[in-house]
């Protein structure tokens, strides 16, 4: 797919970049990248990569704009309260870039849907809010050895990683399983500087760029954690862990499913 | 005895094991945390007969669920 004089305008700082070039931009432009939840750190994400050229974004989110949103999904606006996320974030992405083509999927990602629509993208970026879907993109992107960025964010930290499954670790050789819904502090609950999702969000953008053109060292087996009061930010090493019940030799899991919350613990209830 | 907590060197009794260190840390919830010794990412089922030597390096690593969705 030759560039059109205008796509080569519009991608110029792009083009002019030798890891880049020509080539590395209609590269993106037939690139596929699936976003799942157009949130926090999907919102980022996905205008990124609009504005970058990556020629299919899919979009998985099954929740209407909130008002309570808008101090950090920098894609929906005042106007959009009330309507489908991946509506308004598709109207978006239009209006940065008409060459992006988006897929919406205004559902919520389960083990019975998530794994068909992976298989059609590239690259896909985890930005949802809670242990189960992150457990269940680990899982279905490791089913279909599709790579992925999981990244998650809280108060005023944020950490990601890079997973290319098969060759580097996953997030259950890290965490293994779901805490106890108990332990839990949610976004809502806790609070979450909204400028952190714009931080990280623009992260994995960058991973998913990155692996799309073949570029630089991936932020595989290291989890990259980001404290934004102390401005630090630190690579943790990991190895893929020989105990992984999903990735490991022994693995236990073997087919996707949808992580059920576990039984009540009545300690301490009584 | 030294140990390199997430990076920075820290001293604490000698002869911990993991789950010791967890509270001498004060890490105040541990089913939000995953611990890495020596780059080896433990189970929970072995915090209690793994014991922490000199100079060990120690890794906490916080689950974090958000997504700034909606939550």
């Amino acid at each position: 797919m030759a560039l059109s004089e205008q796509q080569i305008e519009r991608y110029s700082r792009h083009i002019i970049l030798d890891q880049v070039g020509g080539i590395g931009q209609e590269k993106l432009l037939a690139s596929k990248v699936l976003i799942v939840g157009a949130g926090g750190l999907g919102a980022p994400a996905a205008l990124y990569l609009a504005a970058t050229g990556v020629g299919t974004l899919g979009l998985i989110d099954d929740d209407n704009v909130d008002l309570t949103n808008l101090q950090r999904q920098v894609i929906h606006h005042t106007p959009d309260v009330g309507t489908p996320k991946v509506d308004s974030a598709k109207a978006k992405i239009a209006a940065i870039n008409p060459d992006v083509r988006v897929k919406t999927y205004p559902l919520r990602a389960t083990a019975a849907n998530l794994a068909a629509i992976v298989r059609q993208y590239d690259f896909v970026i985890d930005g949802t809010d809670n242990f189960g879907s992150k457990f269940l993109i680990n899982d279905a992107c490791w089913f279909e050895r599709k790579p992925y960025s999981h990244a998650g964010i809280l108060r005023f930290h944020g950490q990601l990683i890079t997973v290319l499954p098969g060759e580097s670790a996953c997030y259950r050789c890290i965490f293994h399983e779901p805490p106890p819904p108990s332990a839990v502090p949610s976004c809502s609950q806790a609070g979450v500087l909204g400028v952190l999702a714009g931080v990280i969000g623009s992260l994995q953008a960058t991973e998913a760029i990155k692996y799309l053109l073949g570029l630089g060292d991936l932020l595989t087996n290291r989890l990259l954690t980001y404290d934004a009061l102390t401005m630090d930010f630190r690579a943790v090493k990991l190895n893929r862990n020989p105990d992984c019940a999903l990735c490991g030799p022994d693995a236990a899991i073997t087919e996707l499913a949808d992580e059920r919350p576990p039984a009540c613990d009545l300690k301490g209830q009584l | 005895m030294k140990l390199i907590i997430n990076g920075e060197e820290v001293s604490i009794k000698d002869g911990l094991n993991v789950n010791q260190l967890l509270v001498e840390h004060n890490v105040k919830m541990p089913e939000m945390v995953s611990v890495e010794l020596n780059g080896q990412i433990l189970r929970r089922h072995v915090y209690e007969t793994t014991q922490l030597n000199e100079g060990d390096k120690v890794e906490f690593l916080y689950f974090m669920g958000g997504g700034g969705g909606a939550e």
